[in-house]
């Protein structure tokens, strides 16, 4: 059992060594590489990492250069999930065998992918590295959009939002469906850990991924990312967004242990109006002329149910 | 807890699946990701017997596609260890964009494919379209004619493969139903023989050695990718061929058993050669020698190693014959047969010009017979004396209705 890195605060954590380089090709403003440094940093151990295809793959690791201090695989835009469950058998293996070149260390075992990759195509391969309870984390850097091809729909774009696939125009008001519930999904696999995490809230995430790192088993983790390019805002503002994100409850931080204790871990003192997340972000544009502001007013309501229904699943303990 | 070993008999009767399983057990794979499909579901289930008999030690994956198995397959072998699995058909389908990944990273993954047809119609029995499906995949591609050769094949590939050199991946075909699933004697190695001619895996570039992270998967453009393709070319080119002549000659001093790139069988003074792939090579080998005692100078040339393809042992075999029919177990799709193609490449431009015909034949596990080949031996005689190809160039062998032939 390895020992929980100790961070006093934000100072500190902000400098802990790198092992994921500043020197990357993702947009300024970016959420992602702020939640994958909150992660990596959360632990002292050896990482073994992996992506799918995607914003952070193409833009970490683009020969004959990579970003990452730490061993990492991209096989595909599906399987980043079980190219690490691979790399975890052969880490059992070679343990059992007395093969392993540094025994005495504890390697955490991490897979990122968008939610493109991760709720549409790669979501046979996680829901089988989950089933399978592999000893592993897998990691949505959840943006909403399939970001790194221009802003297509992913089943994580939420209703009302413009994206290349799913337009907003003169007779429509952009995508049709609601975000797929991926944490209820995965919670439903009964595996030991399941968390949502927002890189604003980083004492949260860094104890919920810490305690993600303590689990024998799969640890399945949704972050919010918002994206600059895609949700049409200034990059200055992608922590603004993301404390819209949080204090509206349209993204509500949570954790589910074993599929059955739910906990919310963050309550806002003041819950910030849907209306404000969606007015700060350009995919939502559209939705605020006369025509469509009963969606405005859908979503309000949607958020309060999905929050009143967290807040009975937490009492219920089932 | 150690492994138990296992006591095999000097001869077992195996059908190819089970010899498979066999070759995995005793190389002692220390990752096997897979997921079952007829008919290469016994190789999977065997292994995972042999897992729960304690005959293994090293991680069975069970996973939930056959995409995720060679991706499991990938994410073990990068992380540094022996790794294999099997599919057939459809699974393999599934599994291509993946296989091109891992000989891309240089993985020296093991691939046991019992050939099958490709579906619409759907159908389990053997054929070779899957094998021709990741023909060109950048694997090293073996041939196994019989249960035999399906577990000899694998202690050479892992040789092969795992060579520092080398470090591209392999894939062991066989044929479905005709070899997976027909008990043969087998020759066995002992335990011990076995894992120490394949010998200790020695990881580069491995994800678990935390000194020394190593980035694998990286993207390539316009700038390095062809380099890269190149390279991998390359090495397919110049240095598996002679790798696998010697890892055969160092199998036949453990064995006996001597393997080449070319397989010949009555071809020093042969007019007539049937050229063929998979258990069609033993039933041919029989007509020939059949024909022989009919007077007709009949012999067989079968692929023992269809990538990188025996350019140079090809036009050796055939640069004295005077007629060859080549045989296709795969729907051509609108062309030449695959291997009518190849082999045409390779005697164009030399000063051999052996008439050539081409077949298709046995698609979805439709039963090439010797009377088949005995109509095909006759009429390449026909062809010799015409001293011209005297039926089209494609030929269907076996199919009903009216004569089918093209070109």
């Amino acid at each position: 059992m390895s020992e929980i890195k100790k961070i006093k605060n934000l100072k500190e954590f902000s400098t802990s060594a790198d092992r994921f380089e500043g020197a990357n090709l993702l947009c300024p403003g970016c959420a992602h590489s702020i939640i994958v440094r909150e992660i990596l940093n959360a632990t002292n151990d050896d990482l073994v990492l992996s992506a799918s295809t995607g914003c952070l793959e193409v833009c970490t690791a683009v020969y004959p250069y990579t970003s990452w201090d730490a061993s990492w695989i991209h096989i595909g835009f599906e399987n980043s999930s079980t190219a690490i469950a691979g790399a975890e058998s052969m880490y059992n293996a070679l343990k059992t065998k007395g093969r392993l070149k540094q025994p005495d260390r504890n390697p955490k075992f991490i897979a990122f992918g968008g939610d493109g990759a991760s709720y549409d195509i790669g979501f046979q391969w996680i829901s089988g590295c989950m089933e399978r309870n592999h000893n592993m984390m897998y990691v949505v850097l959840d943006n909403e959009v399939y970001a790194n091809t221009g802003g297509q729909r992913s089943s994580s774009t939420p209703i009302g939002s413009s994206a290349t696939t799913s337009p907003s125009g003169s007779i429509s008001y952009g995508e049709k469906m609601n975000k797929k519930d991926m944490m209820g999904i995965m919670a439903a696999h009964n595996i030991p850990y399941t968390a949502q995490v927002a890189p604003n809230k980083w004492k949260d995430m860094v104890k919920k991924i810490q305690k993600g790192f303590a689990t024998e088993g799969s640890v399945f983790i949704n972050a919010v990312s918002p994206c600059t390019t895609e949700w049409k805002f200034d990059p200055k503002d992608t922590m603004m967004l993301t404390d819209l994100s949080t204090d509206s409850l349209v993204f509500p931080l949570y954790e589910v242990i074993d599929g059955k204790e739910w906990n919310i871990t963050y309550r806002p003192k003041n819950v910030v109006p849907v209306e404000e997340y969606l007015a700060a972000q350009g995919r939502f544009k559209h939705l605020f002329k006369d025509e469509y502001k009963y969606l405005i007013k859908e979503w309000q309501e949607r958020v309060d149910e999905n929050w009143a229904y967290l807040q009975r699943r937490e009492e219920a303990r089932v | 807890m150690a492994f138990d070993k296992m006591e095999l008999r000097d001869v077992e009767v195996w059908d190819g699946n089970h010899a498979a399983a066999q070759a995995l057990r005793q190389a002692q794979v220390d990752v096997v990701a897979a997921y079952p499909i007829t008919p290469s579901t016994p190789i999977v289930e065997g292994y995972a017997q042999f897992k729960a008999d304690n005959y293994v030690e090293g991680e069975f994956v069970m996973v939930e596609s056959e995409h995720a198995a060679m991706s499991g397959c990938i994410g073990a072998a990068a992380a540094g260890g022996r790794v294999a699995t099997a599919t057939s058909s459809q699974g393999l389908a599934l599994m291509v964009e993946t296989l091109y990944q891992a000989s891309g990273m240089r993985l020296p993954i093991i691939l046991n494919i019992v050939n099958r047809a490709l579906a619409a119609p759907l159908n389990v029995n053997g054929d070779h379209s899957d094998m021709y499906l990741c023909r060109d995949s950048g694997w090293i591609q073996f041939d196994a004619f019989s249960p035999q050769g399906a577990y000899d094949l694998n202690f050479i590939a892992f040789k092969v493969s795992e060579d520092h050199g080398i470090r591209l991946p392999s894939i062991i075909n066989q044929d479905g139903f005709m070899t997976s699933h027909t008990a043969q004697g087998v020759t066995t190695i002992t335990d011990d023989d076995a894992y120490n001619f394949v010998g200790k895996f020695k990881p580069m570039n491995d994800m678990l050695d935390f000194e020394h992270p190593v980035t694998h998967g990286v993207q390539t453009e316009e700038d390095w990718h062809f380099e890269h393709k190149a390279r991998q070319h390359s090495d397919l080119m110049l240095k598996v061929s002679p790798k696998i002549d010697e890892v055969f000659a160092n199998f036949e001093k453990l064995t006996g058993r001597k393997y080449s790139q070319v397989e010949c069988y009555d071809m020093e003074d042969a007019d007539l050669c049937v050229f063929c792939l998979g258990t069609s090579v033993e039933t041919a080998r029989e007509v020939a020698t059949e024909m022989r005692a009919k007077g007709l100078k009949a012999g067989v040339v079968g692929l023992r190693v269809i990538r990188p393809f025996p350019f140079a042992q090809i036009i050796e075999a055939l640069k004295d014959v005077k007629a060859v029919a080549i045989l296709d177990r795969a729907s051509p799709g609108g062309a030449p047969g695959a291997m009518y193609n190849e082999i045409a490449g390779a005697l164009y431009n030399t000063e051999y010009s052996p008439l050539l015909s081409g077949y298709i034949y046995g698609l979805g596990g439709r039963d090439l017979t010797k009377a088949n080949l005995v109509d095909l031996y006759n009429e390449l005689q026909t062809n010799v004396d015409a001293g011209k190809v005297t039926t089209q160039l494609q030929q269907f062998i076996g199919v009903r209705g009216p004569k089918l032939s093209f070109l």
